[in-house]
């Protein structure tokens, strides 16, 4: 093929491919940036490190173009479709890795080191192309503008609109159907230079249904189904043996969901964990030894940790998954202070209630009992009488037990059903609420074998409970007051139908 | 040859061995007892005598629920100079366990209906158990929690997915309602029936029911033409009455007498237009009841010694017995005799029996297979439950042995039932008999493959007991027969317990026969008590 005797070609719009090949560039890196720091943490670093890796592949992309000397024009448009399968999936790629397998960092500067190199190829070539064409210093100085402002565009159109509209998986593949169609765009633009042009349409063609079809099931490929109900970016997922951990972060706040329902949001879980914790040790200062039955994002253990009288820690949580990522997974680490790996707390995974009924242990002066609300059978015998009888066999004679115990507003009868179950279980009952706010108000039971009085001092320095607020949350306002239920047991499991009922109404 | 030849035929010779199949299933297991080639060998009969018998007040042959029922009701009133002799390696007949690195599971009978306060001998078991808590202020038994069977106690498996109960409410047509709603009505009116002398239609154990007339005319007719008398023709009621049916008594709903299908339901009510009575259940089945049955044996429980003949003379019984364990002979002289075998067995070796009525009666056949599991199936239906029942299927579906140990997530072991309900006893026999091991699975693997695709993976082992007398059928006109009631009479000094006498095979019924004749015996021994009963 003689380049010098081709018709000229259309270069006003091949500087219109450059703008858009260059925001796609800077779209990839930036979705790798802000996934990375989403994942890992530490924002500073992972973007660093990301657009260190990303620009110097672009180096040896720019480098290795001279190696490629002939068909050029075809080698653009397979560049166009590798940068736009590379890219395109490189968000669902990295979720699924990091969910997936241990060697999350290997793949993450693995993708960016290869869109790098294939993006460092296209100005190059493109630029070689078009060096017949124009003069140099146009080219030059056209070239490199649009690929400026491209980053421009890309830069201020990621934040603003792309992520919130669509978030990173939705974004890098729309970003590869984009450099995907530059690519068949070019094969009508270069088509003098390119010979037969009916193959490497149907390769563009191809690419791009594979991307279509990737974005249309974005849901499936990505970890996340819930993009749709989660109003914020997932941040983690993973599908243990038991359920599905997700974590999201929006809004200068991160939010825990097991199985779609939210057990945590950093904004204000202070106010539940302090609520579930120091009002049992307003009753018992001086407790040593405490069981935590579920709980095993650790941020009860970091209250727990707080009395310096303390001496043991048992977390007895289902699901290593779950306490893996507490102990691993930066955001919930900083959250919970490292509480798992203090040398006082040990973590047992194991369900709470076969645990209860089959090891023996030293008894316990204070339990907290942490679990998510009863909306599964499994979850509902967690709640039963026979559960609180289990528990008291661990219990020394004046133990104080706190139970989490769904929202006495939105769920009243099952409120006032996990009171009337630990009464039935020969406890006696002090139930409290207050308000979470991204929960609504919400309730506890507070309960010895022996009678005792309301708690009216908590530990100073507490970012919500005061002495006053203590005392105060144990009155129960007419539209969350005492209604006479059932008694939830193994073989009625009247909870989880209570439940069910009641909570349908605010979905 | 040449050498192409010769590599084709070497090639021809070693493909069967290439290509021999692996065994067809990717886990193990084993058919285990009852010990058929023993109890058949008993019938072939003439034994040798033994050197000498020993002198025994009381012995007990066969130590299912009825034997150990009378040992612990014999110990109960003091008389301790008694032994009960067991053919199989272990006790508890069809009530038998077993016991895994998973789990104990049951090898057959898995539940007690909570009994009434007017239940004594099963009050005073379960109180010794520890599972009787006490009394609620109406004076009826409270049961601990931890023994009643956990929630969701059933489902069922119809188009596709799995529902919660038995009875598929789910496309039920008005008519169907209807008729649902007429049947528990007349079950309703059984429940509150009471003869002149106050006597409940229906009650457990039998013994208890009255034998008003309207009450055993009941028994002429099948539970089929009850239905079609009353125009009960819904399918899914009647797929439910005939599940139970196949469930309690291994027999349909055209070869089961409507007493005994009323029964099945208006004995275990609490009252008329109240619910069924709870069940009590452990993950080892009725095996729970049996461990603390048989302590009232202790070493006096001989296993692996079956009793070869049974002479009634003047001085007592002469019985003598072939101790498959020892290989060696044994022989007693007792005073009195228990039998609590099957009417099968007593026939060939209670010398001069000679009761008509035992050849009427008639004994379903059963497979029972315990699946050990290393994970749980997917379940994205309703979830997984005690007992588990597939709609269309010939078996009875199974229980999970970890529901009631509350182990809600890994390994399990599922005990799998299917009776062989065909009306010919000795033909279903004869073709449960001719199933080995890999017929076996495959049956069970198939039976439940529309419901759990992926369970043949997470099967580690499958172990299967061939039942060939699992339970007697309560077939029309048999259980008011004279003649069938006098079969539990005792022979001379022979006493006779065994559940086949009440013509339902029932943990109550087989435990009240079994302190029956202990308290006979101990009333001919000249140690009359208060009953138990």
């Amino acid at each position: 093929m003689d380049e010098g005797t081709q018709p000229e070609l259309r270069a006003p719009l091949l500087f219109l491919s450059v703008l858009l090949i260059s925001s796609c560039g800077l779209i990839y890196e930036l979705v790798a940036g802000t996934l990375s720091s989403y994942l890992l943490g530490d924002s500073v670093t992972q973007f660093s490190t990301v657009i260190g890796v990303y620009l110097s592949a672009m180096g040896l992309g720019s480098y290795l173009s001279k190696f490629l000397q002939r068909g050029l024009a075809r080698r653009f448009v397979d560049l166009e479709l590798a940068v736009a399968l590379v890219g395109g999936f490189s968000a669902p790629i990295l979720f699924q890795a990091f969910a997936h397998t241990h060697a999350f960092r290997v793949v993450l500067y693995g993708v960016v080191a290869s869109v790098g190199t294939l993006v460092g190829l296209e100005i190059p070539i493109l630029m070689r192309i078009l060096k017949d064409q124009i003069r140099f210093k146009d080219l030059v100085a056209g070239v490199l503008t649009l690929d400026y402002i491209g980053a421009l565009f890309a830069s201020l159109l990621f934040p603003l609109l792309f992520m919130p509209k669509l978030g990173l998986v939705r974004t890098s593949l729309l970003f590869g159907l984009l450099n995907a169609a530059v690519g068949l765009w070019s094969t009508h633009l270069l088509v003098s230079q390119l010979g037969p042009t009916r193959m490497i349409r149907l390769r563009c063609l191809a690419v791009l249904a594979i991307l279509a079809v990737g974005l249309a099931f974005a849901g499936k490929f990505t970890l996340a189904v819930e993009e749709e109900i989660f109003a914020d970016e997932i941040v983690y997922a993973r599908d243990s043996e038991y359920q599905r951990i997700v974590l999201t972060r929006g809004r200068g706040s991160f939010q825990l969901f097991l199985n779609g329902n939210l057990q945590f949001s950093s904004a204000d879980e202070y106010r539940y964990h302090e609520a579930l914790v120091h009002p049992a040790f307003g009753v018992k200062p001086d407790a040593q030894r405490v069981l935590i039955c579920g709980g095993g994002d650790g941020l009860a253990v970091r209250e727990v940790l707080k009395h310096p009288s303390v001496r043991e820690v048992v977390l007895v949580d289902l699901d290593p998954a779950m306490t893996d990522m507490a102990r691993r997974q930066p955001m919930v680490r900083a959250l919970n202070v490292a509480a798992l790996d203090d040398p006082r707390v040990r973590v047992v995974n194991a369900d709470a209630m076969v645990w209860l009924q089959e090891t023996a242990v030293a008894p316990f002066d204070l339990a907290l009992v942490d679990f998510p609300d009863p909306n599964t059978y499994a979850l509902g015998k967690l709640y039963t009488a026979r559960f609180y009888r289990l528990l008291q066999r661990r219990l020394t004679a004046d133990a104080v037990i706190s139970v989490q115990s769904t929202s006495p507003l939105m769920a009243r009868e099952s409120f006032w059903c996990i009171t009337a179950t630990m009464e039935s279980a020969g406890l006696k009952v002090r139930p409290y609420h207050l308000a979470v706010p991204s929960f609504g108000v919400w309730g506890f039971a507070l309960a010895s074998k022996r009678d005792f009085a309301v708690p009216t001092r908590v530990l100073p320095g507490l970012r919500h409970l005061s002495d006053e607020a203590t005392a105060a949350m144990f009155a129960f306002p007419k539209d969350m007051d005492r209604v006479p239920v059932e008694v939830n047991r193994l073989d009625n499991q009247v909870l989880v139908h209570l439940y069910a009922r009641e909570w349908r109404r605010w979905s | 040859m040449k050498r192409r030849d010769f590599l084709a035929a070497t090639a021809a010779a070693a493909l069967p061995l290439a290509c021999r199949p692996r065994s067809a299933f990717p886990f193990g297991g084993e058919l285990v007892g009852p010990n058929l080639a023993l109890g058949h060998w008993l019938k072939g009969g003439a034994f040798p005598e033994p050197e000498r018998f020993e002198p025994i007040s009381t012995l007990i042959v066969g130590g299912g629920v009825a034997g150990l029922s009378a040992a612990w009701r014999l110990a109960g009133g003091g008389l301790d100079d008694f032994a009960v002799l067991e053919l199989e390696t272990e006790p508890g007949g069809t009530s038998r366990s077993g016991q895994n690195h998973v789990s104990p599971f049951p090898w057959a009978a898995h539940y007690l209906p909570v009994p009434d306060r007017g239940n004594h001998a099963v009050l005073r078991l379960l109180k010794e158990c520890g599972v009787l808590d006490g009394f609620d202020a109406k004076g009826d038994p409270v049961f601990a929690e931890e023994a009643t069977v956990r929630a969701p106690e059933e489902r069922v498996f119809a188009h596709g997915q799995w529902w919660e109960g038995l009875y598929l409410r789910a496309g039920a047509s008005p008519e169907d309602e209807r008729q649902y709603h007429a049947f528990f009505r007349e079950v309703d009116r059984w429940a509150a029936f009471r003869d002149r002398r106050g006597h409940p239609a229906f009650s457990i154990p039998r013994s208890r029911c009255s034998d008003a007339p309207e009450a055993r005319a009941l028994d002429q007719l099948t539970f089929a033409a009850w239905l079609d008398q009353r125009g009960l023709q819904s399918p899914r009621l009647r797929w439910l009455l005939d599940y139970a049916c196949r469930d309690d008594y291994g027999s349909r709903l055209e070869t089961t007498s409507a007493w005994a299908g009323l029964f099945y339901f208006a004995a275990r009510k609490q009252g008329p237009g109240e619910d069924s009575r709870p069940l009590l259940t452990w993950p080892q089945g009725n095996g729970f009841l049996v461990d603390h049955l048989r302590r009232a044996s202790g070493d006096r429980l001989r296993c692996g010694v079956a009793a070869t003949a049974i002479r009634p003379d003047r001085d007592g019984v002469l019985v003598t017995a072939w101790d498959a364990v020892n290989q060696r002979r044994l022989g007693w002289r007792a005073r009195r005799v228990i039998f609590a075998g099957p009417q099968h067995v007593a026939r060939h070796v209670v010398e001069g029996l000679a009761r008509p009525a035992a050849a009427r009666l008639r004994n379903a056949p059963w497979l029972v297979a315990n699946l050990t599991l290393r994970g749980r199936p997917k379940e994205p239906t309703f979830p997984l439950a005690w007992d588990n029942v597939l709609r269309d299927s010939e078996a009875l579906g199974y229980v999970a042995a970890t529901h009631q140990s509350l182990r809600d997530y890994g390994p399990t072991v599922l005990t799998w039932y299917r009776p062989f309900a065909g009306a010919d006893c000795d033909g279903e026999r004869a073709r449960l008999r001719a199933l080995d091991w890999p017929a076996c699975a495959r049956m069970v693997l198939d039976d439940l493959r529309p419901a759990h695709p992926d369970l043949a993976e997470l099967v580690t082992r499958l172990d299967v007991m061939r039942w060939g007398h699992a339970m007697v059928r309560p077939t029309p006109g048999l259980l008011w027969d004279p003649e069938f009631l006098a079969l539990a009479r005792p022979f001379g000094a022979v006493h006779f317990a065994h559940t086949e006498l009440s013509g339902l095979a029932l943990f109550e019924e087989a435990q009240d026969h079994g302190v029956r004749a202990a308290e006979e015996v101990l009333t001919a021994l000249g140690r009359p008590g208060g009953s138990w009963r």
